[in-house]
């Protein structure tokens, strides 16, 4: 077998990015530095000077109003791509994303598309606080009519990257600033991957655990640790936050009978919620034991590194979760949340831990 | 009072002038300089050449006057008179800072000196200072609100809508544009039509004007004219206030490498540097020497070593607090 390459995902965003722009001419992106000298951290590298700035279409400083002229411009038959550098500046478009995008489809009785892809970067550590370090998907996924994506790793950041761009409804497409830096083996070419719900990252009786985004990368951490006790965890990877496919993850629950959900988001009201609300629905009379949830606290993000490190849940969290739902005794819960813990606090909390850069 | 004793006031006042924008320098470079000690983990947008527009603008406000600001608040604080040793314990993550650590350098919060917010969501934080204008209506203070802007926070829906409610309501608020002709990295002819950014008050009839936001002076007396106005009752302005960021957008360095300024442009704004070139004038006018000015830099690197000291001895916030106060 030929050396499969490996490539970071910023890197196959671009990657994907550039192949919808040089497969369709309707497809255009625009946002706020696209065409700086930074480039959305590389993500839009070389997008101008290949495909010039009728395409590559650098914004003012007006969210709503660009939003709602890319909504205009895919009703006619274009394929924007917008990007923001932070979640939080697409608060600003909710009323075009929300009532305009989501119901274009279905309010014109089908008559009208509006194919637009929002990225949208979450930001993370170094004190970046409380507005710029927000994950807020569960805003997004609240709306029948939009598209939901959360890639945790390089190879389907490309992959639904460019299923997003295709599909004929809005997408909102959440990437994670700590899973940019992930590297993976990710194919040359057209590599679509469809939209179709949750990938099985490992197989196991033991316990079910469903995480997204960059939790995915913590919980990856947490499962090896639990293998390496000889606790088999089946671990999804959700990917599509919206339309929610919970179907494979039933069917494992029914074989497990424990259930954790990891989210990037807020526990409360999260995609966790729904997930275990619609595990519940199936599975409720066959559980071995109440399901759980991780996710952020009942406060914002705070900037200071001694509060920040109070508020993300890690790799220690989801692991002593993993281990009390599979019913180990407490000395062997104490001894696995330790020894990642060890790990982890080696290093500092508010930059990426090397250990999660992959390849994977 | 006698011709000598107004002419030793004012010449006060303009020493004051001066010491307030050397110590926004100082300080700025300062935290440029330590930054790469990564004690201070939290991105700073510094204000190192667009002092002239904060000191001369705040010259004009009383202490019961009110400011907002954005991601760039680091030399509105100062100017406002805020406590160096706040804001640097704030972008340390201590639980001394305006606060408590929990906002870092752009959320700059401090009511003991008017600093009500900065906000580093662009053109956020502008109806905020319409609604604490209108506050002051409704409570009958005679207090004024100047909102601080770049030149991209314009672009922002939000900022129009702002204009037209002040306008419309006549509250006693100033929009301050601080034109660095930057958002990031992308020129302001690249994002707007070439037109006076005063133009845009026009639209709201409301009054402006446009001032070289690299001489304070002339920053003080346009804004007085601007509080005047509002303070009795004469509605908000625009006014526009022409500077230019030294160092890159966000961070300690020097960006100039990446090309998407010219040089020469750097250049000459730096050549037209606000601290030196009042400095140079109050030296000519016989306020200033040299050893004052030696005085000054003693006088300011005092307290900032004191208060650097005090920031990096600031506990961290205890993290069982992290869930207090979500709800008032
Ligand atoms: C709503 C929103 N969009 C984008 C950003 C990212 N951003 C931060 S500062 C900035 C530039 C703002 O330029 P300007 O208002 O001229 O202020 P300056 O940085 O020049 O002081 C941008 C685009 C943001 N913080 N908020
Ligand atoms: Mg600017």
């Amino acid at each position: 077998m030929p050396e499969q390459r490996v490539i970071s995902a910023a890197q196959a965003i671009r990657e994907a990015t550039d192949l919808a722009m040089a497969a369709d001419p309707a497809v255009i992106i625009m946002g706020e530095g696209i065409a700086d000298p930074k480039t959305i951290f590389g993500t839009t590298d070389q997008l101008m000077e290949k495909y010039g700035p009728a395409r590559v279409m650098e914004m003012s400083i007006a969210e709503n109003g660009f939003t709602g002229m890319a909504i205009g411009a895919a009703m006619n038959g274009l394929r924007p791509i917008i990007v923001h550098q932070r979640v939080e500046f697409a608060l600003l478009t909710m009323e075009q994303l929300v009532n305009n995008a989501a119901k274009m489809h279905y309010v014109s009785n089908g008559a009208h598309k509006a194919p637009i892809v929002v990225r949208l970067i979450v930001g993370r550590g170094w004190g970046q606080g409380p507005a710029h370090s927000q994950s807020l998907e569960t805003l997004f996924a609240h709306i029948p009519g939009l598209k939901v994506v959360m890639p945790a790793s390089a190879h389907d950041a490309k992959g639904l990257l460019l299923s997003a761009i295709t599909d004929d409804s809005p997408v909102v497409f959440i990437e994670h600033r700590w899973m940019h830096y992930v590297k993976g083996h990710v194919p040359e070419g057209w590599a679509a991957l469809p939209l179709d719900g949750p990938a099985r990252l490992t197989q196991g009786d033991a316990v079910t655990v469903v995480s997204n985004s960059y939790m995915t990368l913590e919980t990856i951490r947490a499962v090896e640790a639990l293998a390496a006790e000889g606790v088999a965890v089946e671990h999804f990877d959700l990917r599509v936050v919206r339309p929610l496919n919970v179907d494979p993850i039933v069917e494992s629950v029914k074989r497990t009978g424990r259930l954790l959900t990891v989210d990037t988001g807020f526990a409360t009201y999260g995609v966790g919620a729904e997930i275990v609300a619609r595990v519940m629905e199936r599975c409720c009379l066959t559980m071995k034991a109440a399901p759980r949830r991780i996710g952020l606290p009942e406060h914002p993000t705070p900037s200071s590194r001694s509060l920040a490190a109070a508020f993300y849940p890690r790799s220690p969290d989801i692991a002593q979760a993993l281990a009390e739902l599979a019913g180990l005794d407490q000395a062997r819960i104490t001894a696995i949340h330790n020894r990642l813990a060890e790990e982890r606090e080696a290093l500092p909390f508010d930059v990426p831990h090397p250990s999660f850069q992959g390849p994977f | 009072m006698t011709e000598a004793a107004l002419a030793a006031q004012k010449d006060a006042v303009r020493l004051d002038l001066y010491r307030s924008m050397q110590r926004i320098r100082l300080v700025e470079e300062e935290i440029a300089k330590r930054y790469s000690e990564q004690e201070m983990r939290c991105p700073v947008h510094l204000s190192i050449g667009q002092e002239a527009t904060a000191v001369g603008s705040c010259a004009a406000l009383r202490n019961d006057d009110q400011i907002i600001s954005s991601h760039r608040g680091h030399g509105h604080y100062m100017a406002k008179g805020g406590n160096l040793k706040a804001m640097l314990a704030e972008i340390y993550g201590r639980v001394d800072g305006c606060c408590g650590g929990r906002g870092g350098s752009m959320h700059l919060f401090d009511d003991s000196v008017g600093m009500l917010a900065s906000v580093p969501i662009v053109a956020s934080f502008v109806p905020l200072g319409v609604g604490a204008a209108l506050a002051y209506r409704h409570f009958g203070q005679d207090r004024v609100c100047i909102v601080y802007l770049g030149d991209g926070a314009t672009e922002e829906g939000v900022f129009h809508e702002s204009m037209n409610l002040a306008a419309v309501h006549k509250v006693p608020v100033v929009f301050f544009i601080e034109n660095n002709s930057y958002s990031c990295y992308i020129g302001l002819a690249d994002r707007q039509p070439v037109r006076p950014l005063t133009d845009m008050a026009k639209a709201y009839a409301m009054p402006s004007a446009s001032v070289d936001g690299n001489d304070v002076e002339a920053v003080q007396a346009v804004t007085a004219q601007a509080v005047a106005r509002a303070r009795s009752g004469g509605g908000p302005t625009l006014i526009v206030a022409d500077t230019y960021r030294w160092r890159e957008h966000c961070g300690p360095n020097y960006d100039n490498d990446l090309g998407y300024r010219p040089m020469a442009e750097v250049d000459a704004w730096r050549a037209r540097c606000p601290v030196d070139t009042f400095g140079a004038k109050l030296v000519a006018d016989g306020v200033l020497t040299e050893a004052g000015k030696a005085a000054i830099n003693a006088e300011i690197e005092a307290e900032m070593a004191e208060a650097f000291a005090f920031a990096k001895a600031s506990p961290f916030p205890d993290p069982k607090t992290v869930a207090d106060r979500v709800y008032a």
